[in-house]
């Protein structure tokens, strides 16, 4: 039992750095999961393309993982809702993937305020995709608030891609 | 892990002639404020012996460094020494030479002495002179451990604060905050704690959970505080003595931005249920029916106590932006107290009860301000390009916050006066964020 949480834990880590770099990639470009090739465990073998129902598979399913707001918003747009209605497609597929989202903030804002704020956008998407027809019970939400941005720089231009909403599949 | 041992007050308050002195000779600077100048030569030593904590005769010095570092911190002192200054003997410290002194400028005078003590404690002498009355104020013993030579000269600095100024005492006290390292993307928050003015730092936790927004409680035995350690933001309560932690709350949802109450006996908290997050309470025993406070679809966090327990200050943006609003603390009567532009976060109730410090939002920065419970007499006391997250001093007359820089993210913990004059950085050995000051040790 152990051995198997260690594993799964193992892949998510591995299968997330993959989705890391993910965005700034064209889907089909990704490279093959890097899980056998690590040598971690003899339990999974890629062979050419993402495992069915896997993180990689998911990146590889949908226009994007990830939605962005407005400062200080949490409202899901038009082209939000778009990339959320493939999550949903995929999920549907998947039916018994759970999903957790991440909501998070831009570095200019006080810390406990943009918690709640990244907690606010994690819900809208939850909602959104609800809406779709997901069952909400297999979506959890995380804030991080500003504590993990992706852009590092201080401008508007990296504010906004750090206020999002990043769906990543439980494994 | 060792208690502090209390510190043995020898020859008591002895404030001698000094009743009926008069305070005489004080500059005024330009905001009405009388600044003292202080000479503060370094402390001599009946007898120059080695002990676990150094010389008696370089601790001498390293007393007054201290000394003179703490009356700096406030815009009531100007301290002169102990660099510079010639030292003086054992006969100087009852016996000043006040003429000398006078012609430097100085209108109070602190003498002193550091002495090995046969059991391995420290006694020091600490007397602060009026100069041109050339009467006694101050005359304090004080034995430690050789581990607590530093907290004798806090409490010294202390002493004579609290003579000239007519405040509570502020230096022996303690800060909790978050250290910081890593870069920008993942930065590594550890728990740690140190002495006001940054010495004795210690880490408490190891940093493979995300910490944020310590808080001491009132007896200082246990802090209460964020961490991402079940992979989201719950509040824990860590017992310093034994090193474990618990939570304050079991529940699915995540918690955050903790504050004890003045008595220690409950936790005010933030919550997020369904996205919404709202204000609540709960006993800090561990156990008890969390009591909800605040009821709106708005952001409701940043809760802080006035000191007699009887209110809450808190940030809400059921307006449209964050903004301050005072309540009763069963969360009735809930009233909007900041009107001016931006955004108003972080509120902290002066321990003094008679002023709100928060992080003012606009124009491109985020400032360190200060205004009345009832929102009147709005001052800022910084201005950068990220300041946020006030803590007072146990007093209520300084303030520390974190900085930080634009770019790089990197942080410090920095200190600025009531009155704005005096601003300064907290020496920590690595990045710092989220300071707390605790209350001032017996």
């Amino acid at each position: 039992m152990k051995r198997k949480n260690t594993t799964a834990l193992l892949l998510a880590v591995s299968l997330m750095a993959v989705a890391g770099c993910a965005k700034k990639q064209k889907p089909q470009d990704l490279p093959p999961p890097p899980i056998g090739a690590e040598g971690n465990t003899g339990a999974v073998t890629a062979p050419t393309g993402p495992t069915p129902g896997s993180q990689a598979d998911f990146i590889a399913s949908i226009t994007a993982d990830r939605i962005y707001f407005d400062t200080d918003k949490s409202d899901v747009d038009a082209e939000d809702q778009a990339t959320l209605a493939t999550q949903a497609e995929w999920l549907k597929k998947y039916p018994n993937t759970r999903v957790t989202i991440e909501g998070h903030a831009d570095e200019r804002g006080t810390r406990d305020y943009n918690i709640a704020l990244g907690a606010r956008r994690a819900n809208s998407a939850k909602n959104a995709l609800a809406a779709m027809g997901i069952d909400a019970a297999r979506i959890s939400t995380v804030s991080y608030g500003k504590e993990r941005p992706e852009a590092l720089g201080s401008t508007e231009a990296d504010w906004a891609r750090n206020r999002r909403a990043v769906t990543v599949t439980v494994q | 892990m060792r208690t502090l041992p209390s510190l043995l007050l020898l020859a008591g308050a002895l404030f001698a002639s000094a009743a009926s002195a008069q305070i005489t000779g004080t500059v005024t600077d330009e905001s009405g404020n009388q600044s003292f100048v202080v000479a503060i030569p370094p402390l001599t030593t009946p007898d120059d012996v080695a002990t676990p904590a150094g010389q008696t005769a370089d601790l001498g010095r390293k007393v007054a460094e201290i000394i003179s570092n703490d009356l700096n911190a406030t815009d009531v002192f100007t301290p002169k020494g102990p660099a510079g200054l010639r030292g003086i003997a054992m006969p100087e410290v009852t016996a000043p030479a006040f003429a000398e002194w006078e012609g430097l400028g100085a209108e109070n005078l602190v003498h002193g002495f550091v002495r090995a003590n046969t059991d391995g404690t420290l006694m020091v002498g600490c007397y602060l002179y009026d100069v041109s009355l050339k009467s006694e104020m101050v005359r304090q013993g004080y034995v430690v451990g050789p581990r607590d030579w530093r907290r004798a000269a806090h409490k010294c600095a202390d002493s004579i604060y609290s003579r000239l100024s007519g405040e509570n005492p502020f230096f022996d006290s303690r800060i909790a905050y978050i250290a910081e390292t890593g870069p920008k993307g993942n930065r590594v928050k550890r728990l740690a704690i140190m002495d006001s003015d940054g010495a004795n730092h210690r880490f408490i936790t190891n940093g493979q959970a995300l910490a944020l927004t310590p808080r001491f409680s009132p007896d200082y035995k246990s802090i209460v505080y964020v961490s991402y350690i079940e992979r989201r933001a719950r509040v824990y309560v860590y017992d310093i003595a034994s090193g474990r932690q618990r939570l304050v709350t079991e529940s699915p949802n995540q918690t955050f931005s903790p504050r004890w109450s003045p008595d220690g006996s409950s936790i005010l908290y933030s919550m997020s249920v369904g996205g919404n997050t709202d204000l609540y309470r709960v006993s800090s025993a561990g156990g008890g029916t969390p009591v909800r406070l605040t009821n709106t679809p708005a952001i409701e966090t940043g809760g802080s106590y006035s000191p007699d327990g009887s209110k809450i200050v808190f940030e809400s943006d059921r307006s449209g932006s964050q903004q301050i609003y005072v309540m009763n603390a069963d969360g009735s009567g809930q009233q909007r107290i900041s009107f001016g532009g931006g955004n108003y976060a972080t509120p902290e109730w002066s321990p003094r009860g008679n002023l709100i410090a928060f992080t003012r939002v606009g124009g491109g920065a985020f400032r360190i301000g200060v205004m009345s419970p009832a929102g009147n007499g709005e001052k800022l006391l910084t201005n950068s390009w990220q300041d946020e997250a006030p803590t007072w001093s146990p007093n209520g007359r300084v303030i520390q916050f974190f900085r930080t820089t634009q770019g790089s993210g990197k942080t410090a913990v920095m200190q600025v006066d009531v009155t704005g004059a005096k601003e300064r950085k907290i020496d920590t050995p690595v990045d710092g964020s989220d300071p707390a000051w605790g209350p001032i040790l017996p």
